[in-house]
């Protein structure tokens, strides 16, 4: 055992009295319209700080240790990143300043349009998206747009049982009828596919790398099926970490992708966000991206606004910009050079884990993984020792827990992504402590976490009874 | 490196190449096309070199709102969202490594229901605007039923992104007017828009043109059985009457003011909150509050089976990341301003409102405030004179004014928005007066 996460009991801030005297400043507003309380209490700078600096303490990062959390891309953020954000020159900027005032931070925007569409392989970019879900939200609306201005309605989605959750989610969001196809042997099954796809197919949304690691091979007959059906490919740029410098989703005959800024471009996941998911699109789909285009006219960058065929806006203004700049600087740091070795460490660290872990755990579907792959923890189950177990335990050993229970076509799946961050050490000492958990006694498994901040928390009690704020404790 | 053979080795492969012979040789690319990296020095000055093409707002006084607004941030706000257990965390999965995250947005959760008078709220949604669309869709999903009513003086992206999150169930989106003379509601309009299919009614207090609107008890009249959804700058409601005190069943808004820098409009925070009896349909990610197996209290991610993750197309919305190291900000900005503070800032907000509009509206060549009403911290400004022109003298003289209103609201004609708050000094306020006596 190497870890023991900080352990305080820290009282909620609406919980603790007043510190401080109440200044009574008195409002010129008409009192009929002014509140009668405020629950908030007046606190000193240190009580605060301790509060919020213990909090963090109690929270695992990527800078605290492995963080293999499966399609999440948990890679190390170069601190340059936060520097180049930090920048007054950025963070002052309102967004609807003239134009004029904002040359510096369109031409980031511009260049990083141009940087994305060419790891891409597509034809123009939008940085609008917040985030990933958002992105796909924003290519449904594009080829939705699309195939109305054909005049077709076309009223499905399709996509595989292993896609990620936020696929079927965004179509249905959009109004789309969801249409779920079976994977053969964890791929797509083409004749399937052939099956579902027809006149009422607006898109097949995939991921390739898929969910369970593994390329699919057959792309380009993929892509004939979904275009000779007259739908849309769509690329969920959750997996792109795998790809970079092998192959684009523009090769692979793509016609709508969306980047996780956060994930392969490593700005930091925030605690949940802010992310960023900007989408890329071939040709014959840019007349319908969101509005306002980021231009350069060979002198000055400006705002495109006259798009008849645009979609609109999916959020205000023109995207996370902080995020983005992270994102562009990234991407320097690394340069085409890097951003290929970035995927081939990646998919190594893969493949070498997972050669480490056979013998301690089923790892179904044989062959090359490529960023990520897919453990099952079934063999367990006899012991009465379930993934979540595994899980909880981990952290006792100062790792993040994978994603669980997620491909559904997995038993007990642990899905396992150790990114190009890691050293081969860290990825043997992980190998080595999961044979240690196989083998411990299951009671020590199931009652983990030991070394957390807190032990295992009842989520099932939670969501019987919500409790979601301060005054829903009867407070 | 040496590792890096090791490790092939121990796959039996002689070239990296070896993990990419399943990529078909016919998508294959040589190179991604990009040039070579840059050591990270390069890569700091070379960004900087761009950014110093911009000029900031504290370069220059800014006047600038419309729902984004420049704050100033306690450096406590700095600090604790430098905290890299924070930032390089992801969504709290795993409860029991993520307690600190997970309180500080159950905090975050409480004071929002707090400000807001509402019972519960979630950790985030991307902006106000992908707020106001999320409440439409959920108040269809409350009601079964498909209009939405809001107020056509609502930012354009505000009417630009709803219109996209009602493509999909079909929501219709009908748009009320403002009063002329007081900028307020104009209540005959609204209550001649909602009708047995109405699933929601929004509006806006401080509204888009900085009034503060009082006749809120007969918009709750008027939107009978429809859910009232109220869009807030979370700041003026450390005076304000909360919005649950008038009835509304969600509330929306902007979180940004909240302890996060304006950076060119993200990340922003969408404020959602709710009634404790609407939670099972509302989207995003929500903490609650629970035990460990000690008996100790702890927090997790709740009701997870309304979110995408879990329920795939069945979900209340699609949205996975948020935007939490924002709701954080929040979280430490109301702690370390606490009930004092946040007050004080409010309180400046409308004496300064109320005297540059005084000022202002002194100026024979300008007519302001336009509305005859109580604002919060900001109002129109009409111009007998064009106010592109305007727009370009201030600039000139180095002054950003407001944002300018023609173009969406053309029969207001030449206007503009301006917006004040603490970080306006005195001497920033005579310059634009004085900039502003002098453009003709």
């Amino acid at each position: 055992m190497s870890y023991r996460q900080a352990r305080y009991e820290v009282p909620l801030i609406l919980e603790l009295e007043d510190t401080v005297g109440e200044d009574g400043s008195e409002s010129e507003l008409p009192q009929p319209l002014l509140r009668e309380e405020l629950r908030i209490p007046n606190l000193r700078e240190s009580q605060v700080t301790r509060h919020y600096f213990r909090l963090s303490q109690m929270n695992f990062g990527v800078d605290t240790g492995f963080y293999p959390l499966g399609s999440c891309t948990m890679k190390h953020t170069p601190k340059i990143l936060e520097r180049v954000a930090s920048s007054p020159k950025a963070k002052f900027l309102h967004p609807e300043q003239d134009w004029s005032t904002v040359q510096g931070a369109l031409q980031i925007l511009y260049e990083l349009q141009g940087m994305l569409a060419t790891l891409g392989g597509v034809h123009s970019v939008t940085l609008q998206p917040a985030a990933g879900a958002q992105g796909e939200f924003t290519g449904l609306l594009v080829a939705r747009a699309y195939h109305e201005d054909n005049g077709e309605e076309r009223t499905q989605v399709v996509l595989p049982d292993s896609a990620h959750g936020t696929n079927p989610a965004s179509a249905a969001m959009m109004g789309f009828e969801v249409m779920e196809i079976p994977s053969n042997e964890g791929r797509v099954d083409l004749s399937a596919l052939e099956k579902a796809v027809g006149e009422k197919t607006a898109a097949f949304m995939i991921t390739n790398p898929n969910t369970l690691g593994l390329f699919e091979s057959d792309i380009l007959e993929i892509a004939r099926i979904v275009h000779d059906a007259g739908a849309v490919l769509y690329y969920d740029g959750a997996n792109l970490n795998a790809i970079m410098g092998r192959t684009n989703p523009g090769r692979m005959r793509f016609d709508i992708v969306h980047f996780n800024l956060h994930k392969t471009f490593a700005t930091p996941h925030g605690g949940g966000g802010p992310g960023a998911g900007p989408i890329g699109v071939v040709d014959r789909l840019d007349e319908f991206l969101p509005v306002p285009v980021v231009a350069y006219d060979g002198e000055r960058y400006y705002l495109e606004h006259d798009r008849p065929k645009s979609i609109g806006k999916v959020r205000s203004y023109l995207g996370n910009f902080a995020v983005l700049l992270k994102a562009y600087a990234y991407i320097k740091l690394q340069g085409g050079d890097g951003l290929k070795r970035v995927s081939d460490r990646a998919v190594l660290n893969s493949n070498y884990l997972s050669s480490r872990l056979e013998g301690v755990l089923d790892i179904p579907y044989n062959g090359l993984r490529k960023h990520e792959f897919v453990a099952s923890a079934s063999c367990l189950k006899e012991r009465g020792v379930r993934a979540k177990d595994v899980c909880k335990r981990l952290i006792d050993f100062g790792f993040h827990p994978p994603t669980a229970y997620f491909p559904q076509l997995v038993d007990e799946a642990l899905m396992i992504e150790p990114t190009e961050s890691e050293t081969k050490e860290t990825l043997d000492r992980f190998a080595e402590v999961m044979r240690e958990i196989v083998n411990e006694d299951p009671e020590i498994t199931r009652s983990a976490p030991h070394n957390a901040s807190v032990k295992r928390v009842d989520d099932v009690a939670a969501a019987r009874k919500p409790v979601l704020s301060f005054k829903m404790m009867g407070r | 490196m040496d590792s890096e053979d090791e490790m092939l080795r121990s796959l039996g492969m002689k070239s990296i190449d070896e993990l990419f012979e399943d990529i078909p040789e016919d998508v294959r690319v040589e190179e991604i096309g990009l040039p070579p990296g840059k050591s990270e020095m390069e890569v700091l000055n070379e960004v900087e070199a761009v950014l110093s093409m911009n000029k900031s707002i504290k370069e220059m006084p800014a006047f600038l709102g419309g729902g984004v607004y420049n704050h100033y941030v306690p450096a406590l706000v700095d600090e604790i969202l430098s905290r890299s257990e924070f930032y390089t965390s992801y969504t709290p999965y795993q409860p029991e490594a993520s307690q600190g995250m997970l309180q500080a947005l159950f905090e975050y959760q409480s004071m929002i229901c707090e400000l807001t008078g509402m019972e519960a709220a979630n950790t985030s949604m991307y902006d106000w605007s992908t707020a106001i669309g999320e409440a439409a869709l959920m108040a269809a999903r409350l009601t079964r039923k498909s209009e939405i009513v809001v107020p056509r003086a609502m930012h354009w992206d505000k009417h630009s992104v709803l219109a996209n999150y009602c493509k999909g169930p079909g929501i219709r989106v009908r748009a009320f007017d403002y009063d002329k003379e007081t900028g307020k509601i104009d209540i005959e309009h609204l209550s001649s828009l909602v009708s047995d299919q109405t699933a929601g009614v929004y509006f806006e207090s401080p509204n888009f043109f900085g009034v503060i609107e009082d006749g809120l008890d007969a918009v709750k009249d008027v939107s009978g059985d429809a859910m009232l959804i109220a869009g807030v700058n979370p700041i003026s409601l450390a005076l304000l009457k909360p919005p649950g005190d008038h009835g509304a069943d969600i509330v929306v808004g902007e979180g940004q003011m909240l302890g996060s820098y304006p950076s060119f409009g993200g990340p922003l925070l969408g404020i959602f909150a709710c009634l404790q009896k609407h939670v099972r349909k509302m989207p995003g990610r929500v903490i609650g509050i629970t035990d460990d197996a000690d008996g100790k209290r702890a927090f997790c991610m709740t009701l997870q089976t309304r979110e995408q993750h879990i329920r795939r197309e069945k979900a209340t919305s699609n949205i996975c990341s948020n935007e939490s190291l924002m709701a954080i900000a929040s979280a430490v900005y109301i702690s370390v301003l606490g009930r004092n503070g946040l007050r004080k800032i409010a309180n400046e907000c409308v004496a300064r409102t109320k005297e540059v509009a005084r000022r202002i509206g002194t100026l024979d060549d300008y007519l302001a405030p336009a509305f005859a009403s109580e604002y919060f911290n900001e109002f129109v400004v009409r111009s007998k004179i064009s106010y592109d022109a305007v727009h370009k003298h201030l600039l000139h003289s180095g002054i950003h004014g407001g944002l300018p209103l023609k173009s969406h609201f053309p029969e207001l004609e030449e206007s503009a928005l301006f917006a004040f708050t603490e970080v306006h000094t005195t001497s920033d306020i005579d310059r634009l007066v004085w900039a502003l006596e002098g453009v003709r």
